[in-house]
């Protein structure tokens, strides 16, 4: 593999640590304490920014609730059923939608991308449709289905769909010549190309994939709620909103706002380690 | 015109010390052509960043023309190994070689000159406007090496630029090491792991040891200064000095060699 | 000869079919929610293509341009700024993580809170939402610029405003685009939303109206109009992008080959 150009270590090498870590694709681990104090100070600092900046009047306090304020009403909703169930609602139309996008992104991709003929063929539809931005499903699934679950699966669905079947082509686009030839050589009928060949060299794009559609997949279900009124923190949101529960409001989106983050940083381990084992190193950026 | 005086370089980090570079002295002279060779991870590329101001010495000063340098001085160029990795890869070959004329603020009709010129020099007159990364490593390397022709150094320094190239290409870019040498009669300071290399190419031949790097043997170079390839490296002579080399290097198989390979930062 | 046209047929072959498939299945459908094709497109040209294009289609556009252009503007600033320090990016880099992680449009009821439901807060949303991809994306690709460019840069006296043009920003620019895809995308998505709440007019607005008042003609023509306006902002984010990356390409096929 003639690989990203970053990770080649300088001739001068093995006895000086290298000091310059621009060099290296990640901080060498022993300095990642010092990282997450760093980070762990900016996260303090925001909350006291947001904290002080209402109170002493530099932004207006009735719009910009304090971070005490935010917080207590964070334990408001916390105390509440009504706010589990949101947030279980919330997690049921992203998983569902997610797991629908995924096998249907994999068995499309794995479909498509095996032949040059389907890959050529699908091209310019695929192009065309994926740009289009999945809001604009949102009258028609509103006239479908109204607020049933259904509505926030469609926006959900289509939006990831995407992310994982693009990684797939990528994906199955990977696999090298020679192996190919070899399989075929060797008679490996289809299925065993997709099992042994395919599908292990694609699996770090569909786990690439499955990240991306993953965060996708939460926009979506949350805009679902706030704008069609499905039930979840959505539809929380929107009620508090225009409640003019404020602080509630905000905690709301803190809410959101951490479970993307959790999101993230789940599909960001699991794909490290699909990662770890694969030979290939590869950039996130689309070629 | 270019002295290091004392360079000692020691690296810190949280679990240990490696002393990269130990005391190194010496002189090059103005035109000198100086070949430094060392066994691979003898801090041979410290020293080189040290005199070309992108590291700091622990204690130790180079000075460049009596000035002390302290970051980047302007009348140096150095040419890296990772041709691929040292070639603006956004710009032409032409651009590449123009840019620091530019940062230099000097005319357009004198930096298309020295544009024409260098690329002339190392064989690349018709690859003006190619990409970098559209051309051999080999051709790669010629571009590097016009730019700093281009930049009009007083001395230029090159680290290992020939280690990544193949055989024959790098006799080649030898031989355009002695040619630009004689045109140009720039103090050249070449760094290498190949003892033939060094030889063939220099004046003179700095040994240095296995790290913490000293100097062992600073050796003269009596060959005939028009060499080729095929007379130079089968003169009798030439095997002597190659040998007295050799011998420099693997004098003592170092202890530290242990030391060195011990794994970074675990438990 | 027969190259092109197996091109030609590969690329209108299936849109084709497809298109052709809708137009016969719904030429009779009297289904309330799906009326025919033929009807649909109609729409579209007489309301969408006529006088909602000026009205509705202009303001959305010009509004996601504002916001968008505002956003990298901002964005790729800070993502230089920030991704220069080591210790800026330590301390900012959780805090930016987070901002990236709130789903985009729960901003929306926030931002009317203070800003109202003029212009001014649609063009904020859509700025504040999609910065943060940008951001992050820029701040990434500062920090991974090659120590070698980086060491060969500085032994050239290219430093300062210089570097920051023919170094930095270009080593980025991979990175960097990376995110204007993706900021471009979460664009469109708040152009949409913030008229879905509250507006007198924008296309996402209108869908709407045409939507409450079981116009489904007129709604499904609005999706299209929807849909063409991101493919057609997707084509020239990708023409501006082969522009600028012709290089990067050109230099991933070269190591790709080797």
């Amino acid at each position: 593999m003639s690989g990203s150009p970053a990770v080649v270590s300088p001739a001068g090498g093995s006895t000086a640590p290298v000091s310059d870590t621009a060099a290296l694709p990640r901080a060498p681990r022993r300095r990642s304490m010092p990282q997450a104090v760093l980070g762990l100070f900016g996260l303090v600092a925001l909350v006291a920014l947001v904290e002080i900046l209402p109170r002493i009047g530099v932004v207006p306090r009735e719009y910009f609730p304090t971070s005490s304020g935010i917080g207590s009403a964070l334990a408001d909703l916390v105390g509440q059923g009504e706010f589990w169930t949101a947030v279980l609602d919330t997690l049921q139309g992203w998983a569902l939608g997610l797991a629908i996008a995924a096998v249907a992104g994999v068995v499309l991709g794995i479909l498509i991308g095996s032949s040059r003929f389907t890959r050529e063929l699908t091209a310019s539809t695929i192009e065309f449709l994926r740009p289009i931005p999945s809001v604009a499903l949102i009258p028609i699934a509103i006239l479908l289905f109204g607020t049933d679950i259904e509505s926030k699966l469609l926006l959900v669905v289509y939006a990831s769909f995407w992310q994982v079947l693009i990684q797939v082509l990528y994906g199955v686009q990977d696999v090298d010549p020679v192996a190919q030839d070899t399989a075929r050589a060797y008679g490996l009928g289809r299925w065993a190309r997709v099992r042994y060949l395919i599908w292990p060299t694609a699996l770090p794009y569909v786990m690439t994939g499955l990240r991306l559609a993953a965060a996708v997949a939460l926009i979506l279900a949350v805009t679902s709620e706030l704008v069609i009124g499905n039930p979840g923190l959505g539809k929380l949101l929107a009620t508090a909103q225009s409640g003019g529960a404020i602080a509630t409001s905000y905690a709301i989106v803190v809410v959101t706002g951490i479970l993307g983050v959790l999101v993230n940083v789940v599909f960001r381990v699991i794909e490290r380690r699909a990662l770890s084992w694969h030979p290939s190193q590869r950039g996130e950026l689309p070629a | 015109m270019l002295d290091v005086r004392g360079i000692k370089k020691v690296y810190e980090s949280r679990d240990r010390t490696v002393e990269a570079v130990r005391d190194l002295t010496f002189t090059l002279q103005a035109g000198e052509l100086a070949c430094l060779v060392g066994p691979s991870g003898c801090g041979k590329t410290t020293l080189l960043k040290i005199m070309s101001g992108l590291l700091d010495p622990t204690s130790g000063e180079v000075l460049l023309e009596g000035k002390r340098v302290q970051g980047p001085p302007p009348g140096m160029a150095v040419v890296f190994q990772e041709y691929g990795r040292s070639l603006f890869p956004w710009m032409t070959v032409r651009e590449n070689v123009e840019l620091p004329l530019k940062q230099k603020k000097l005319p357009a009709t004198r930096r298309s000159e020295l544009v024409e010129e260098s690329l002339a020099a190392v064989g690349l007159a018709e690859a003006h406007g190619a990409y970098p990364w559209q051309l051999s490593g080999g051709m790669q390397q010629r571009v590097a090496i016009a730019r700093a022709v281009a930049y009009e150094p007083h001395v230029l320094l090159m680290d290992e630029p020939f280690a990544a190239v193949d055989a024959q290409t790098r006799a080649d870019l030898e031989d355009l090491i002695r040619d630009l040498w004689h045109k140009f009669q720039v103090t050249t300071l070449f760094v290498t792991h190949d003892i033939d290399e060094a030889v063939y190419l220099g004046q003179r031949v700095l040994i240095l040891s296995n790290s913490p790097t000293v100097i062992r043997d600073d050796l003269a170079i009596d060959l005939p200064d028009q060499r080729d390839q095929l007379t130079t490296r089968s003169s009798p002579r030439f095997a002597e000095l190659r040998a007295r080399v050799y011998e420099q290097i693997h004098r003592v198989k170092p202890a530290v060699d242990k030391e060195s390979v011990a794994p970074a930062g675990v438990g | 000869m027969t190259g092109i046209l197996r091109r030609v047929g590969l690329m209108f072959g299936l849109p084709i079919v497809l298109l052709a498939a809708w137009w016969f299945a719904s030429a009779n459908s009297v289904d309330f929610f799906f009326p025919p094709l033929s009807k649909i497109l109609e729409s579209l040209v007489d309301e969408w293509f006529g006088p909602r294009l000026a009205a509705d289609v202009v303001p959305s556009v010009l509004r996601l341009l504002a916001g968008y252009l505002l956003a990298v503007v901002l964005a790729v600033s800070l993502g230089v700024l920030i991704g220069t320090s080591r210790t800026v990016r330590g301390v900012l880099e959780p805090v930016l993580e987070f901002f990236r992680a709130i789903p985009p449009p729960v901003l929306v009821p926030i931002f009317m809170l203070f800003l109202g439901i003029g212009d001014g807060m649609k063009i904020v949303v859509i700025a504040f939402g999609c910065m943060w991809p940008i951001l992050l994306n820029t701040v990434e690709g500062v920090r991974a610029v090659d120590s070698v460019l980086s060491d060969t840069a500085r032994t050239y006296g290219i430093t300062d405003s210089a570097r920051l043009r023919k170094l930095v920003l270009p080593a980025a620019s991979p990175q960097i685009f990376a995110g204007l895809r993706q900021g471009l995308s979460v664009a469109i998505i708040l152009m949409v939303i913030s008229e879905l709440f509250a507006a007198s007019n924008g296309l996402g607005f209108a869908v709407v109206q045409a939507q409450r008042s079981f116009a489904i003609a007129e709604t499904w023509a609005g999706m299209l109009m929807l849909g063409l306006l991101g493919f057609l902002l997707a084509v020239l984010f990708r023409i501006v992008e082969n522009r600028q990356l012709a290089w990067y390409h050109g230099l991933r096929r070269a190591q790709r080959s080797s």
